[in-house]
């Protein structure tokens, strides 16, 4: 597959909200979508399925860091998932990760999920 | 070498303390040890027992596990009792087998002593030692009214105490004419039993059972020498305890003359290969029924048996200090003045309620002993002057008068030399601790591991505290209360900078006093702080990404990602009207609709994107948010007071309106519910809330710190027959107070448990304005007051507000994880079987 049609665009920046997330339809079920400006990374996308809870809340949960690791803290029983791997720093759980850009006031996101190749790659 | 048998009879507390301690020494490896027990599970905490009626389960009581036993290398039968010992063969005999020793321990501790009575053993005759015991009173309980329990004495209050917190009447029935005859004097005696009974659980004291008989009024009926009796539901023994002593006298062990197995110094027993330790023991004929003196006997066994020729038991303190019942009781030493030549100082407020007693020698110089009731603050200072035979100061009697009337001259943990004994459980001195600390343990918890400190019956905690964070300041370290890793501060700080430096986002504070972007935890701490001080609306966009999702939605999550939602209803009064519209609302969204027990209506299962239609319906028809996601007041529950009621003395609905209209969308540390009854009947359960209010003839009475929940906790009586005016500036003092003083997620019964002074301080600051911040409080109140909007109002009124409700940014199809069920007519979430 090129680089240049893996790029879909979900929304547009006016929908993202600092430092929150929302939750955005996908052909891959649903994907959450973090925006923490001035932080590293600014933007980020997880699946949107809590496998723990089994319900689609993640982007209703709270982010920050924990010991320097970008997290969404889940809104039903407060697990953390890493935003980078999306790995479940309290239990044996991982929710997909997606690439995730703007272009101008787009918010594209590429539908493969970036942690398990890099992870089968290795 | 062949490894020698070490069989040890008992896995009780004091036996499992040798276990642990023996394990820890080089002779362990030239031992196989084997343990039975009697009891079915491995040792567990019995000081603690009866926190079994408080939610702690038998895993949260447990001492010992299964692996720590496996890892040391133990022999260990759980439920096998040993029936037999062989002296002459050194073998041991049970149900299952017989086994040989070459040293013996016996840790067999006691059992409950039951008066012979007539009908002493029929059904719902209990007693109180083990989590079977327990168990069995539970299930008496069950559909039980009232609850007796014979004697009087310290596990006899205790397990007064259980029976009320099982919902039963309680009463005591004590032989002797005083509660607590061991540890109190008459005057003593004569303070505990009028508080005792102000809590409710009657006292009955020189009464002496002579029958159990089929009651009329209940299942059992006590028959009183004098004439008199009692109908009760369920009665439980404690009326003292017995050494098990039974296998010991079966072999033809040195038996003392009212029981208990006889032992020397060194815990040796008639048999030089038997020891015996703990309860069953009887030392220079005393029966220490304390865990303490059993832990030192454990010690001295596993010394002596590690080739310590030095490990002896030579007698044990036996001073006491509790609560029971909520009530402070002390007892140091020679309380009764036995000694010779011994001087009394006595101080009986019989109006403040504390009664204190010093036993002082004949030269006046050294503590022999001490009583305490209702104020066990002198105690830790106290029992250093005795333990240590520390010179007393020139006017001994200001150590227990109350600190206005001349400052109780407090013993700092400066004063103590090292050689003061901190815990008598494990044997720990202020030198230990000191050395631990040298060794670089940091903090408290540190120092218990590493000295095992306040492990035991766990009432050295406080004085075990105070050294060690006067040692760790000494030190030069700071004691780390930090809220999470991204503020190096307390709540407490962080509101105190928020309000003086005027900080009102999240991004300044963190930016300025913080590190990092913030986490779960201070994020929703902060945002309740801000709301605490500027009350601004917390969908603000500078907010909402610190709020919990109940916030943020503000509505209720439930498991399946759905939102409940709760409508204020103040006071529970509600038209039917506005009854009418709730019904035709749920109807229309298919909603669960369910009373709460808050008096108001939930209806649960409605989407994000439905939240704020159904909001402009409700508010429409005159509703407003009822915070139920809040950590903020939740409602006034109120009984219907003297409009309708017979009884009623004043308007109790009208009051709790009042309240609730006031305090609405108060943020707070925690959530806070309210209650007005209209009599002392308590139809509204105000002594179970934070804030609880009732009706007297002269006005109200307040209650404060009360709560359900987790640790259900009764409120205490604040004040007395209050004006409507008074009583809200009484509590707008109290609640702004709370909220800048709280940690994060404390209620107010932990908070005002945690304050130094605790309650009596709490009413010098709010009642008599003793830090001079009484009108500050009532302002930064009337402020929050007087900037109240109703959130959902204000959100659906906003159109950038309202697109934050959306399931999915770029579609409007239905969260496909969520399926539902029908039952009794509702719907509700289907799980996955029903999905299947
Ligand atoms: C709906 C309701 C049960 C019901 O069907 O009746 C309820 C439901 C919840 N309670 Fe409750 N509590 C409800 C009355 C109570 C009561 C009774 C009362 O208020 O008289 C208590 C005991 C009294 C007390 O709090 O002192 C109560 C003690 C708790 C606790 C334990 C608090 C504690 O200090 O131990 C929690 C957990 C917490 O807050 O951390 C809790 C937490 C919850 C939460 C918020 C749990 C959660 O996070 O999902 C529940 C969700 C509410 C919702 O709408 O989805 N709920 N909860 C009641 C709502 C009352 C209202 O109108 O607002
Ligand atoms: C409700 C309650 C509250 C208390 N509060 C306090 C307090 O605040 N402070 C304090 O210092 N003390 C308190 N105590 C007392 C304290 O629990 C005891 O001092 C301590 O448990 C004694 O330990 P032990 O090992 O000698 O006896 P136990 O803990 O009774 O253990 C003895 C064990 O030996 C077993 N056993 C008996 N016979 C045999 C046999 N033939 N074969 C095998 N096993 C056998 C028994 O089943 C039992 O499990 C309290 C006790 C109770 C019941
Ligand atoms: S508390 Fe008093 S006034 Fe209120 S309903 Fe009960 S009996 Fe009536
Ligand atoms: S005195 Fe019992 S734990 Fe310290």
């Amino acid at each position: 597959m090129s680089q240049s049609n893996q790029w879909q665009t979900i929304c547009q920046t006016s929908d993202l909200i600092p430092h929150s997330g929302i939750a955005a339809w996908t052909e891959r079920g649903p994907v959450a979508i973090f925006w923490r400006p001035g932080c590293e990374p600014e933007l980020s996308a997880i699946g949107h399925f809590d496998p723990i809870a089994r319900a689609d809340v993640l982007a209703r949960g709270i982010v920050g860091d924990v010991d320097g690791e970008p997290v969404v803290a889940s809104p039903l029983y407060k697990q953390h998932f890493s935003l980078r791997t999306g790995e479940c720093l309290e239990e044996e759980a991982r929710v997909p990760v997606f690439p995730v850009r703007t272009e101008g006031n787009q918010v594209q996101l590429s539908l493969r999920d970036s942690a398990s190749e890099s992870a089968s790659a290795a | 070498m062949a490894q020698k048998q070490l069989i040890v009879i008992g896995n009780g507390m004091v036996g499992h303390h040798f276990l642990e301690q023996f394990m820890a020494t080089p002779a362990a490896s030239d031992w196989q040890v084997t343990v039975f027990g009697e009891e079915p599970h491995l040792a567990y905490d019995r000081v603690h027992l009866s926190e079994y009626f408080n939610g702690s389960s038998h895993a949260d009581l447990a001492m010992a596990t299964r692996a720590d036993y496996d890892q040391w290398g133990l022999d260990f039968h759980p439920g096998e009792p040993v029936t037999r010992i062989g002296r002459d063969g050194q073998r041991v005999v049970t149900d299952q087998g017989a086994y040989d020793y070459d040293a013996l321990v016996l840790a067999t501790g006691s059992y409950p002593f039951v008066p012979p009575i007539d009908g002493h053993d029929q059904d719902h005759c209990l007693v109180y030692r083990t989590l079977e015991d327990l168990d069995a009173i539970r299930a008496s309980a069950q559909g039980a009214r009232t609850g007796v329990v014979v004697g009087g004495g310290l596990l006899g209050l205790e397990a007064a105490n259980a029976l009320k917190s099982l919902g039963l009447e309680s009463h005591v029935v004590e032989f002797a004419p005083r509660l607590m005859p061991v540890q109190l004097d008459a005057d003593g005696g004569a303070l505990l039993k009028r508080k005792i009974e102000a809590l409710g659980v009657q006292v009955h004291t020189e009464k002496a059972t002579t029958a159990i008989v089929p009651g009329d009024e209940a299942r059992l009926r006590m028959n009183f020498s004098d004439e008199s009796h009692l109908d009760t539901d369920l009665i439980v023994f404690s009326a003292g305890i017995r050494p098990q002593d039974k296998l010991a006298r079966d072999c033809g062990l040195g038996i003392g003359e009212r029981g208990g197995i006889v032992i020397d110094d060194t815990c040796t027993t008639s048999d030089p290969t038997i020891f015996a330790i703990g309860e069953c023991a009887l030392w220079n004929q005393t029966i220490y029924g304390l865990v303490a003196p059993g832990y030192t006997m454990a010690r001295t066994v596993a010394g002596r048996l590690n080739q310590d020729e030095d490990a002896a038991f030579t007698g044990a303190d036996m001073s006491t200090k509790l609560k029971l019942l909520g009530v402070d009781v002390g007892s140091i030493g020679d309380a009764h003045a036995a000694t010779p030549g011994a001087r009394n100082i006595r101080f009986n407020d019989e109006q403040g309620g504390t009664y204190g007693r010093l036993v002082i020698s004949e030269d006046g110089k050294t503590l022999l002993g001490a009583i305490l009731v209702g104020d066990n603050g002198p105690y830790d200072t106290l029992l250093q002057y005795a333990l240590n035979e520390i010179e007393l100061p020139d006017h001994p009697e200001a150590l227990i008068l109350p600190e206005s009337e001349g400052g109780a001259p407090a013993l700092g943990p400066d004063a103590l030399p090292d050689t003061a004994g901190i815990c008598s459980c494990h044997n720990v001195t202020k030198g230990d601790v000191c050395g631990a600390i040298d060794a670089g343990c940091e903090d408290l918890a540190a120092v218990k591991t590493e000295t095992k400190a306040s492990t035991g019956c766990g009432g050295c905690v406080g004085l075990l505290k105070n050294v060690v964070e006067s040692e760790l300041e000494k030190r030069g370290v700071e004691v780390n209360r930090d809220l999470c890793e991204h503020f190096p501060h307390t709540r407490q700080e962080l509101f105190h900078l928020v309000r003086v430096n005027g900080i009102r986002t999240f991004h300044t504070l963190i930016n300025q006093y913080g590190r990092g972007d913030g986490c779960d935890i201070c994020k929703p701490a902060v945002a309740s702080i801000l709301a605490s001080c500027w009350n601004e609306h917390i969908m603000a966009t500078d907010h909402v990404p610190l709020q919990d999702t109940n916030d943020t939605f503000m509505a209720n999550m439930q498991k399946n990602g759905t939102y409940s939602i709760v409508p204020r209803v103040p006071g529970g009064e509600i038209t039917p009207e506005k009854l009418i519209v709730l019904g035709e609302v749920a109807k229309e969204y298919d909603l669960y609709t369910k009373i709460t027990g808050g008096q108001r209506v939930d209806l649960f299962g409605a989407t994000l994107s439905q939240l704020p239609e159904i909001w402009e319906k409700l508010i429409d028809a005159g509703f407003e948010t009822g915070h139920a996601y809040g950590k903020s007041m939740r409602t006034v529950k109120s009984c219907v007071g003297n409009t309708w009621c017979r009884y009623g003395v004043q308007d109790s609905t009208n009051m709790a309106i009042r309240l609730e209209e006031r305090y609405k969308g108060l943020r707070s540390p925690h959530k806070l519910k309210f209650a007005v009854s209209g009599c002392t009947r308590e139809c509204a359960e105000a002594q179970s809330k934070d804030i609880g209010v009732i009706a007297t003839e002269a006005g109200w009475n307040l209650y404060v710190c009360g709560n359900g929940g987790m640790r259900p906790r009764h409120a205490d009586l604040f004040a007395t027959d209050l004006d409507d005016e008074q009583l809200i500036r009484t509590i707008d003092r109290l609640l702004i107070f709370y909220i800048r003083t709280a940690d994060r997620l404390q209620r107010t019964s932990v908070w005002m448990e945690n304050l130094e002074g605790g309650l009596d301080y709490l009413k010098e600051v709010v009642l008599e304005d003793s830090l001079g911040i009484g009108d500050e409080l009532e302002e930064h109140m009337q402020g929050i007051v007087d900037t109240y909007q109703c959130e959902w109002k204000a959100a659906v009124e906003d159109p950038e507000k309202r697109k934050r409700f959306r399931e999915f940014v770029n579609d409007d199809r239905k969260d496909p994880v969520q399926h539902w069920t029908t039952e009794r007519g509702q719907r509700r979430p289907a799980d996955e079987t029903e999905v299947a």
